[in-house]
């Protein structure tokens, strides 16, 4: 009984990654589409766009796109702040919690236009070699315009 | 099959559409080049451009504003930053970039409550044309430009982020801003000359 009350427990919690994992993973991920947005709970533009996310990846259920979504706060906003968000959201993408402790070094890894500003997305590609990078606020629309068209030309 | 490929040129084109949107933004100005002037309005109703510190050593320009969560955690930074180095030659010029219009939080009139409840001790001023912003590059807040007064005028010596740990000062490990301008004072050079934080997005004004 204990173990399996434990297992629930851990695979409700969100998971914590390095960037390098998730790289690993888009490696691996051969045509699927990957759109991964770098978020806070403290950034205003960030939670208004989580439901365009939500939306479009539950439009997309099924095909080969990921939605991750990547909270940068940190492990010691886990408990009192990202986990009860999340909670409450109820979102369809996967969230987890970025374990890399120098944005001054992880930034430029994810993008080197990037400044750092957030929201920021992710798109990448394996199969395609595509990775497009996109400083700003993210519509539903938009959304679904580069997930489609991500999508297309892979066919 | 035909559909599917109109479809295609279409999604092709929208995609094109959105990086072009993305890649409006100008890229500003690099470490080395000289510092664009400027004319902003200060809280206190002055005009505050690069002659206003003529007899200055350099000026530590942050673009900051009120609302933004991570500039409310390195305000006490920033503040601390003037206190340290205005002695030596180097004050503190703050200037809010973003559109009221986007966030009232950061309008003229609440930078100057800002300031005079948190007592600064330096100009704040509105970049209202966001034309400073956009000279710079300035991408988020906070983000640092140090200009450094030299015979030939202000040149950009230093681009980015106060620091390592936004979170938690405690844990900070490398100081960028204080190590560029010990490195200046001392007349060495800037050995990290641009670093990236996380930040806010400098709200634009909509077109």
């Amino acid at each position: 009984m204990l173990p399996l009350l434990l297992t629930f427990v851990l695979s409700t919690s969100i998971p914590s990654v390095y960037l390098e994992q998730l790289e690993q993973r888009f490696q691996n991920g051969g045509d699927t589409v990957y759109v991964v947005n770098f978020w806070a709970t403290w950034c205003k533009p960030c939670v208004a766009e989580l439901p365009a996310f939500d939306k479009v990846s539950r439009e997309f259920r099924g095909q080969h796109v990921k939605f991750i979504l990547v909270n940068i706060e940190g492990e010691d906003s886990r408990e009192k702040k990202i986990e009860p968000f999340v909670r409450k959201m109820g979102l369809d993408p996967d969230v987890v919690i970025l374990l890399d402790q120098k944005p001054h070094i992880w930034i430029d890894k994810v993008d080197p236009s990037w400044s750092g500003a957030i929201p920021a997305t992710l798109f990448v590609q394996h199969s395609t070699n595509t990775r497009t990078f996109q400083e700003r606020e993210m519509s539903y629309t938009k959304l679904k315009e580069i997930v489609t068209s991500m999508i297309q030309s892979n066919k | 099959m035909k559909y599917f490929r109109s479809m295609s040129i279409l999604a092709v084109s929208a995609l094109t559409f959105a990086l072009l949107v993305a890649a409006d933004l100008p890229d500003g100005v690099k470490v080395g080049d000289a510092a664009p002037d400027f004319n902003v309005k200060n809280i206190d109703g002055q005009r505050v451009g690069l002659a206003t510190f003529k007899d200055a050593k350099g000026i530590i320009l942050v673009f900051t504003c009120n609302h933004c969560p991570y500039s409310k955690k390195y305000e006490d930074r920033i503040i601390d930053l003037h206190k340290q180095f205005q002695p030596k030659g180097w004050p503190v010029l703050a200037i809010n970039p973003n559109d009221s219009t986007v966030v009232p939080e950061d309008s003229f009139s609440e930078m100057q409550i800002l300031a005079k409840e948190h007592e600064y001790k330096f100009p704040y001023a509105l970049d209202e044309t966001q034309d400073v912003a956009k000279k710079y590059g300035a991408r988020r807040t906070p983000h640092v430009f140090l200009l450094k007064n030299t015979k030939g005028g202000f040149v950009v010596s230093y681009i980015g982020a106060i620091d390592d740990n936004v979170q938690d000062p405690s844990q900070v490990e490398q100081r960028f801003v204080a190590t560029a301008l010990d490195q200046m004072i001392n007349d060495q050079p800037v050995t990290t000359q641009t670093t990236k934080a996380i930040g806010c997005t400098i709200k634009w004004r909509p077109e």
